[in-house]
């Protein structure tokens, strides 16, 4: 723990948000970043040991409560029956149900709660057992939590994490389907991260809790028993990624496939298969964080491929994956050799039968064909 | 002027009104200002003269003045009574009143409520089998859903939360109809878009499902209020009310408190019913609420509201009747009845209830108390029911299940133009490229593609291309 006190003030550094002039525009990735945080935040896949996402979430959380006495969990569930999906499992034991604490079914009242606390001085961790059931407490994540540090001209930070599964879960038809990462991208004050892997889930979430600002942590049910290497840098309680920075977890110079959550690991499985069957090097780039988004790395990969291809689960119409076609298209028009595609949830309510279920994500075959269409092989 | 100027100088005007008719100075707008108790209070000035005994502040009317600081401590109430008609054994306690439900409905009702808990049994095992995907048991609350929809009319509109299949199954949906939507077959009336346990009737004038916790309450104070003014228009007709069942755990979603304010304040024909079991998945009523239950609520909300022992199906139809009738006097009112259970199954059939609970505390209710053994000790003491009638029942009603399950599981499935159908009212060009694509490639590669459990097979697509634009 020692080791951690020592380093705080670095890791602090690189996950406040700091100064910036006025004229910058609000999707410039944040300025310099420490020298310590760049050979921390990223992580090499060599080490050895391997955690699944839950874990890593878990760790995450369980490390900045250990750290800082400000931190606490709130949500259903999250201390006796150590969450829904057992993501705060073993908090309550170890830290006491005065920081980790049960809610009544009340997400308006909760999220207010925690915005509250925030308020005050705390860190809450605020757990949905859905972002679907976030919809009850709207209100106060946009109008409280995202609005309050700046209405209040600067006096009134609200340090608060809002976590939980969002988007696609197997299963649980229309009402319990939906991706909410356009929602909260499209909010002024708030910041929105996307983990897919173990590394990323640990940073993310570690330094969504350190940032004074509300952040949105969007995880994916799907993802929280998948196994991933994490690096020695990774397994360190120091460890955070910084916000705004995207990940380029495969190279390559032909199409560049921008994604995020889930898709990413789906955008890597068929970028494979292109090299298989087209001999076409992809390039995926798990965009980590929504907001503030990387639109430099975005723009440096289109320059070198010239094809982009954008994957995401939400809904088509004015979604995430929009956003980054039009980005591309006013930043790096003239690097491109073919319009910009997307492949995206389907525009319905989601299907409860299992294959029409399937269909209305996108899967690795689809984006194998689209990336194909995209490049005419 | 703009709008936003209006809608300021309208709202400044309110208060002023008010604060005139109570001083009775303009008695001519007197009329203008007040339903109940604003009604009741016609005496002049009495806020304003020194030696007034009463309070006359709009917002607190009839509240007397005093100089002893109490505050209300609930701790130190009694908690509300619960109603009950019979005891543990069966034993009806006020042998005047007695019970006013027939022998014959009352062996119905118990008949229907062990068909419920036999059905349930065999979902629940068919979902461990594979079978289901999803399934949520009733077990410990059949008394409540199915006493209270026989004391219903049946024109009346229920909005149910996904634990009153008890409900659906008095009024008359059918076990085929059940297991229909189970299988999400042909015959389901949802199509399949919904998860198990979502069941809808439009004939049998209850909402269909929605997994969204407690947004069926406000839900249900509209459509009272709707029928409110119906029962305005159509005085000749059987006058009709609105009913809600939600879980005590839902009414910690800030829906609830919004609809019975609501309820409260447009003065609607509603019943409320909560069905008080102890859990809301695994969170106990002692984190979910400090009160005196959900009853407490009622009185703040200034809702007539009364707590019955749920496992007493006889307390609980009087209940109900007795709800109707409060809730249809005087061109309508909210009514709220806290129904007292124990959840005796897992909260559905994706959850292991025994990770927060003991398993002895199940055995023990179980052993206890519970809706059915109390009707059938009523029945036994009147002679009406025995072991051997418990047999066949059983027995019967273990067939009549199966029967239906296997008839739902062998239909044919959903037909292929339903991919295509329900977003848009008529084909999109897309859509329809789509549907000639997906017609073109089972026609090219018969091997390859199970049509046949589809309904009308490929000839489906064929049918919803010719259709015509409406």
């Amino acid at each position: 723990m020692a080791a951690s006190r020592l380093f705080r003030p670095a890791s602090r550094l690189l996950s406040a948000s700091r100064p910036a002039s006025t004229l910058r525009p609000a999707f410039r990735a944040p300025a310099a970043i420490p020298s310590i945080a760049q050979c921390r935040g990223y992580a090499s896949a060599s080490g050895g040991k391997e955690m699944t996402v839950r874990d890593a979430l878990n760790e995450a959380m369980a490390e900045e409560m250990e750290a800082n006495d400000k931190v606490f969990v709130l949500g259903e569930e999250v201390a006796q029956y150590n969450g829904a999906y057992k993501v705060t499992k073993g908090l309550l034991d170890r830290f006491g149900e005065r920081r980790v604490i049960d809610s009544p079914i009340t997400e308006s009242g909760f999220a207010g709660l925690t915005v509250g606390a925030a308020l005050a001085g705390l860190h809450p961790v605020c757990e949905f057992m859905t972002f679907n059931f976030a919809m009850q407490a709207i209100d106060q994540i946009i109008n409280s939590a995202a609005k309050t540090h700046y209405m209040s001209g600067g006096i009134q930070p609200c340090n608060i994490t809002f976590r939980g599964p969002n988007g696609f879960a197997s299963g649980v038809a229309a009402q319990h389907s939906q991706d909410y990462t356009a929602w909260y991208g499209s909010i002024p004050g708030l910041k929105v991260v996307s983990p897919w892997s173990a590394e990323d889930a640990k940073g993310l979430m570690k330094a969504a809790i350190r940032d004074p600002n509300p952040v949105v942590v969007l995880e994916n049910e799907l993802l929280y028993g998948q196994s991933f290497p994490m690096s020695e840098a990774a397994l360190k309680d120091d460890f955070v990624i910084p916000f705004g920075k995207a990940k380029i977890e495969r190279q390559g110079k032909d199409l560049t496939i921008v994604t995020l959550s889930r898709c990413v690991g789906q955008s890597l499985v068929a970028a494979e298969e292109l090299k298989k069957r087209y001999g076409v090097e992809a390039e995926v780039i798990n965009l980590r964080s929504i907001k503030p988004l990387d639109v430099e790395a975005i723009v440096k990969s289109v320059k070198k491929t010239g094809h982009m291809l954008c994957v995401e689960s939400g809904f088509p119409s004015f979604g995430v994956a929009a956003e980054i076609m039009a980005l591309t298209c006013e930043f790096a028009f003239d690097y491109l050799e073919a319009p910009p595609a997307r492949v995206t949830g389907a525009e319905v309510p989601t299907p409860y039968a299992q294959k029409l279920e399937e269909m209305s994500f996108p899967s690795e075959d689809l984006i194998v064909n689209y990336a194909a269409k995209l490049l005419r092989v | 002027m703009s709008f936003r100027y209006v809608s300021r100088t309208l709202r400044l005007r309110r208060p002023f009104e008010a604060a005139r008719c109570v001083n009775g100075e303009v008695t001519s707008k007197a009329g203008r200002c007040g339903h109940g108790a604003w009604q009741t209070v016609g005496r002049r000035g009495i806020a304003s003269t020194a030696n007034a005994e009463r309070v006359l502040f709009p917002g607190a009317l009839n509240s007397q003045f005093t100089n002893d600081m109490q505050f209300i401590r609930p701790q130190s109430l009694d908690a509300i009574p619960t109603y009950r008609v019979m005891d543990q054994n069966g034993r009806v306690l006020d042998k005047e009143v007695g019970v006013e439900t027939e022998d014959g409905l009352a062996v119905e009702l118990y008949q229907n409520m062990v068909c419920l808990s036999i059905m349930d049994l065999l979902m629940f095992e068919a979902q461990r089998q594979g079978r289901l995907s999803f399934y949520m048991v009733s077990a410990g609350e059949e008394g409540i859903a199915i006493g209270s929809a026989s004391a219903l009319h049946p024109t009346d509109v229920i909005f149910c939360q996904y634990r009153e299949s008890g409900v659906y199954l008095q009024r008359g949906f059918k076990l085929s109809q059940f297991m229909n939507q189970l299988f999400a077959n042909r015959k389901d009336g949802g199509l399949g878009r919904n998860m198990p346990v979502h069941y809808g009737s439009k004939e049998l004038n209850i909402q269909t499902i929605s997994s969204t916790l407690a947004t069926q309450i406000p839900h249900a104070a509209g459509a009272a209020y709707a029928l409110k003014l119906q029962n305005i228009q159509n005085p000749e007709q059987e006058p009709r009310v609105a009913v809600c069942f939600f879980g005590e755990g839902a009414a910690s979603e800030g829906d609830f408190h919004a609809a019975l304010n609501i309820a409260a304040t447009r003065q609607v024909p509603c019943i409320f019913i909560c069905r008080n079991n102890g859990y809301a998945i695994s969170t106990p009523t002692s984190d979910q609420y400090r009160g005196d239950g959900i009853a407490s609520r009622g009185a703040g909300y200034g809702i007539s509201t009364l707590r019955v022992d749920g496992n007493d199906i006889f307390a609980v139809r009087r209940a109900t009747n007795e709800a109707r009738r409060l809730a249809l006097e005087d061109g309508g009112k909210p009514v709220l009845i806290e129904m007292m259970a124990y959840r005796v199954g897992h909260h559905s059939t994706s959850d292991d209830s025994f990770a927060y609970r003991q398993k002895v505390e199940v055995e023990d209710w179980k052993r206890r108390d519970n809706p059915i053994t109390r009707l059938r000790k009523w029945l036994e003491g009147r002679q009406l029911w025995d072991d051997v009638k418990e047999k066949e029942l059983r027995s019967a009603k273990r067939k009549d299940v199966l029967k239906a399950f296997e008839e739902a599981e062998k239909e044919m499935k959903p037909g292929l133009r339903n991919a295509f159908e329900g977003v848009w009212e008529d084909l999109t060009q897309e859509q329809r490229m789509h549907a000639k694509e997906l017609k073109e490639i089972l026609e090219a590669y018969p091997a390859e593609y199970e049509v046949g459990p589809y309904e009308g097979g490929v000839g489906d697509l064929d049918a919803l291309l010719e259709e015509k634009k409406r």
